[in-house]
């Protein structure tokens, strides 16, 4: 039998050594297919399945990571230019806005907001712009739409968007944006703006009531999936002049509505689309908008499992975007202006692996299997050093393998606010101000930061972050409620100050003089699950009890937080806002009374009322950026700073890992169509690939050895067991 | 024996009227329907109105089991529970809250979740079975105690701890295999191969002392006494004799867990990337996506009863002398 077998064990033994050998020098760990090694790839990563991909619905930035890409609105940022700036992308310009008074009368430019009733935007369009490929506009000879009344027994055989054999497109044409306008008063979709644009576009209220008044009678005749053609229903504010021309009537003056141009929601949708999405059946195999976006961009989904990967590919279609020619000033030294008037996108597709966790995505971006990365906490010692000076830096493992470290402060602010209903901490008077500007004075942001962020934000002095409109620089900016200006930096007030300010309030080393005790305050957080998260909460109560104040942590899960937001149910809590667009309204609007979360449920989470603010705000939500607005918002700042309605907490900082085969690119705080403009080598990436990716086979043969050496007892131990038997 | 299957089955309603009603009143005694209208409507500039949409849309705004605005049975039929659980028992799963069709989800998860469960399932029980004979073979000596104490050593370590050791030393340093990912069909050995290989050895230590026990009683039993006596070799007694009766214990666990296996591996798939359904249920209650946590609920209670009654019928393959009645 050992005869028998002897031969096939000797084969099959020198078979695999053989294989191991031939595989010595090759990338055993890719996990790409070989055939995509030299191929003009981009590989990202997302960690979470995106909700939606409809335009008219998605809201967040890793959905806007898809379809920003696809989906064209008439305008973009300038990808290079700073402070953020408004350019063309479909649209033949950026719109100017003309302005009615009541009677319809035209008004002379930048009128006072209370003269105007309406603002007109009209938009002129590109011609010549086309559809990615989608079976939705396949026609057939007759000119008949092929899949627009597919059978039941089609749908059965259909269970992803390639399964349709034929695709089609048509040219892009101003009806396809009024259609997508329509669609944000959809029932079905409850787009997150619908309330938004029923304060500002003419006849949006009435119209999404009769939408959905026509939506329930469609339903009851067409319970699965029915089609409302928008096209028979009309939009007073919003309509198609030609067919490159629409226009948009706002109620009053609304300067930041351009930038709402800019994003998704207001990109085109052919009304084809909806037609043939809303087939009975396709819901049932995911084929929706959700899923399947349909766009002019430059690129399109190919591949769509959100369970697993996601596939843009180049759309053949697209109109053929330049690269922009100018730029800020050291671009072009930077290399950023190199492919100045080349034709975009420069990587003909984008593949999206999901990976949930941090730790094997940090270590596939540094054997070069991801182009670029974000640094986690965990991995964040191995990727940043900081010299003598305080200056980060890469350290010299990355820095050897060529990576880029890009940073940006991001438009957004992380704060802790107060509520101003609350009898302790809120409220106008002089005694919870100094109790509050204690408070301020006392969480030292800086200390936070190091220990939290590894240093990733700067603390903020305002609600403005740098590169809005209003944000000052240096001393001029400093909140000098918790900081003074000396040797040439803010430096935060010393505690025995935030103690005198709290012995004014009533609460001399912190005892509340009607109990006698420490006064205790209930700080409201949300249980994320983040290891780091004790220490946060611990981080807090020692800041508070540097003051004598007894810090309670009511950390619940984020359903019950929200719920006291709303109802008021708070004294301090945590928060942030990331800018929708990059206008000051849009952070100072936080403060606005009228904005009020228990109130009126709006974004304004402490419920702060000053009528001063609120009428300075009134005022300068309409101005253009100029330096009338600028005094404003000082203003503005002075009295919040005072008030200190929040401790203003940090603006982030974005730190970007990009690898040496990637052209040098520039981190954008509000655009997110950027990935036409990102270029790699693929040939260098290929070669350092290999060259990172050796595969260590020693050890797996003194495994083998090892096991072999085990069994030797084993063997002799069974042979003496044996013959000891006998 | 067939009468005995249509029982066990006509047992299983009542468990699984049970386990819903618990999975309802659970998950909606942490998330109100409103809770999850603003879950899944975002953050921003979400209004009472949209919420009070959402919920109409998605057939949230039903009482959860009464409803007291209608009258006769309509007073039960018309409530969140009926409306939600009773197309389930037709194994209509139905589409979640964020849109999905929940059925298709499970059918394109639940095979890359099998790939990795039963290679672990059937090489672990082919390694776990050699290495408790090894130890059996050889009980009461330096190698049954050094096997006992790497068993225990094997057990004491966290799961979590082997993938990221496997990860960073075959992923990382030896650069062997892929850290993470999946692929399709065949290309997807590769990405598979060292789940699989952590998933054998995190289960070795368990598995093997639990079979070195079983082994270790039928090796005390008068059978095998008699075997020896009559002269047999150790290695047949052994492999002949006690491996087959010891095969009914194993078997009739084995069979238990191999419906679940459907299921996946929560951590093991996270890690490595792997689209299984290990993640599915975790991922939909972060989401508050009712819709898949009562699916993937029901669907695990059905398979876990699906188990339970294939151990009893495998408990009469494997051993003659029980008879199901």
């Amino acid at each position: 039998m050992n005869k028998y077998y002897l031969p096939h064990i000797l084969s099959l033994s020198l078979g695999i050594m053989l294989f191991i050998a031939g595989c010595q020098n090759q990338a055993q760990n890719n996990p790409y297919r070989q055939q995509d090694k030299q191929a003009n790839i981009r590989y990202a990563t997302f960690t979470e399945r995106p909700r939606t991909l409809d335009p008219a619905r998605s809201y967040s930035s890793n959905e806007y990571t898809f379809i920003s890409q696809i989906y064209e609105p008439p305008l973009q940022y300038h990808y290079l230019l700073r402070p953020y700036q408004l350019v063309p992308l479909t649209a033949q310009a950026v719109p100017k806005p003309i302005y009615l008074n009541k009677a319809g009368k035209q008004l002379p430019a930048d009128p006072p907001a209370k003269d105007v009733a309406y603002s007109v935007y009209t938009i002129k369009i590109k011609p010549g712009i086309y559809y990615q490929p989608h079976p939705a506009l396949a026609k057939d000879k007759k000119n008949h739409y092929i899949y627009h009344n597919l059978s039941s027994r089609q749908v059965r055989t259909i269970n992803t968007l390639g399964d349709f054999t034929k695709t089609g497109s048509r040219e892009l044409t101003a009806a396809d944006y009024v259609y997508q306008i329509k669609r944000l008063a959809h029932p079905a979709l409850n787009s997150p703006i619908a309330s938004l644009m029923s304060r500002r576009i003419v006849g949006f209220k009435t119209f999404k009531q009769e939408l959905a008044k026509a939506y329930k009678q469609l339903k009851q005749r067409q319970p699965d999936n029915p089609f409302l053609d928008l096209r028979q229903h009309p939009l007073v504010g919003v309509k198609a002049i030609d067919r490159y021309t629409y226009q948009i009537t706002l109620k009053g003056k609304y300067p930041q509505f351009v930038y709402w141009l800019a994003m998704p929601f207001f990109a085109p949708m052919p009304w084809e689309a909806d037609r043939f999405y809303s087939q009975p059946g396709l819901k049932q195999n995911n084929i929706t908008f959700d899923w399947f976006p349909i766009g002019t961009g430059p690129y399109m989904l190919t591949k769509n499992n959100p369970n697993r990967q996601m596939v843009l590919a180049k759309n053949p279609n697209f109109h053929g975007e330049k690269y922009p020619s100018e730029g800020e000033a050291g671009d072009k030294a930077k290399g950023l202006l190199q492919d100045a008037g080349k034709k975009l996108p420069f990587v003909s597709k984008v593949i999206f692996l999901l990976e949930k966790e941090s730790l094997p995505t940090w270590n596939k971006f540094l054997q070069g299997y991801y182009d670029q990365s974000a640094i986690s906490s965990d991995s964040f010692d191995q990727a940043i050093q900081v010299d003598h000076s305080g200056k980060m830096e890469l350290t010299p493992e990355l820095k050897a393998k060529g990576i880029r470290l890009y940073s940006s402060v991001e438009p957004s602010i992380y704060y802790l606010g107060f509520n101003m209903l609350d009898n302790i901490v809120g409220g106008n008077s002089e005694r919870a101000r100094k109790l509050r500007q204690a408070i301020a004075i006392a969480l030292d942001y800086e200390e936070f930061i190091s220990i939290f962020l590894n240093g990733r934000g700067i603390p903020a002095q305002g609600l403005l972050p740098p590169g809005i409109f209003g944000y000052v620089p240096g001393k001029a900016g400093v909140n000098p409620y918790v900081y003074r200006w000396l040797h040439g930096r803010a430096q935060r007030k010393s505690i025995d100050e935030a103690k005198k300010l709290l012995a004014q309030a009533g609460y001399p080393n912190g005892i509340n003089p009607k109990t006698g005790k420490p006064l205790i305050l209930h700080y409201d957080a949300v249980i994320t699950g983040d290891p780091n998260e004790k220490a946060r909460f611990a981080w807090m109560r020692k800041q508070l009890a540097k003051l004598g104040i007894q810090l309670d942590v009511r950390a619940t899960q984020y359903n019950r937080f929200q719920q006291k937001i709303r109802t008021g149910n708070t004294q301090l809590f945590s928060w942030g806002w990331h800018a929708d667009y990059p206008d000051p309204e849009n952070f100072l609007f936080l403060l606005y009374g009228p904005n009020s979360k228990v109130k009126h449920g709006g974004e304004n989470h402490t419920n702060y009322y000053n009528k001063e603010y609120d009428k300075l705000f009134d005022q300068m939500k309409n101005m253009p950026n100029n330096p009338e607005r600028a005094q404003l918002i000082q203003r503005m700042m002075a009295i919040i700073q005072r008030d200190t309605p929040l401790v203003w907490g940090y603006h982030p900082k974005l730190f970007q890992l990009s690898h040496s085969w990637n052209r040098i690119s520039k981190p954008h705080g509000m655009a997110n169509n950027t990935l036409k403009y990102a270029k790699l080598d693929p040939k260098l990436r290929a070669q350092l690939r290999t060259t990172w990716n050796k595969p260590v086979w020693w050890p797996v043969w003194l495994l083998i050895i090892l096991c072999v050496v085990a069994l030797i007892p084993v063997i002799i131990k069974y042979w003496y067991h044996e013959y000891h038997r006998k | 024996m067939f009468n005995y299957i249509i029982r066990r089955v006509l047992y299983a309603i009542p468990i699984l009227i049970g386990v819903n009603v618990l999975t309802f009143a659970l998950f909606f005694m942490v998330n109100s329907p409103d809770d999850m209208a603003r879950a899944h409507l975002g953050t921003k500039h979400i209004t009472p109105q949209a919420v009070a949409q959402w919920k109409t849309q998605h057939g949230y705004d039903k009482p959860l089991f009464l409803n007291p605005d209608n009258t006769g049975i309509n007073m039960f039929t018309d409530t969140l529970f009926y409306t939600k659980s009773l197309s389930l028992f037709l194994f209509d799963f139905g589409v979640s809250d964020a849109g999905r069709d929940i059925g298709h989800d499970i059918k394109q998860r639940m095979w890359p979740s099998l790939a990795i469960a039963l290679p672990v399932l059937f090489i672990g029980l082919l390694v776990n079975i050699t290495f408790a004979m090894l130890m059996a073979f050889f009980r009461a000596s330096y190698i049954d105690v050094s096997g006992v104490i790497l068993c225990v050593v094997l057990m004491s370590i966290s799961s979590l701890f082997y993938i990221i050791s496997g990860q960073f030393l075959i992923g990382k340093i030896l650069r062997l295999v892929p850290i993470s990912g999946y692929d399709t069909g065949w290309h997807a050995f590769k990405f598979v191969l060292l789940p699989v290989v952590i998933g054998i050895v995190g289960g070795i230590g368990a598995g093997s002392r639990w079979y070195r026990t079983i082994f270790l009683e039928e090796m005390g039993k008068d059978y095998v006494r008699t075997a020896r006596a009559k002269g047999l070799a150790e290695v047949k007694v052994l492999f002949k004799h006690v491996l087959k009766n010891a095969l009914i214990p194993i078997l009739t666990g084995i069979v238990a867990v191999i419906p679940l296996l459907f299921l996946g591996s929560l951590i093991l798939e996270s890690f490595f990337g792997i689209p299984g359904l290990g993640s599915y249920t975790i991922d939909a209650i972060q989401q508050q996506d009712f819709a898949i946590v009562r699916a993937m609920v029901f669907l695990g209670t059905i398979l876990y009863i699906m188990g339970l009654i294939m151990t009893d019928i495998s408990y009469t393959v494997v051993d003659p002398r029980i008879r199901i009645s």
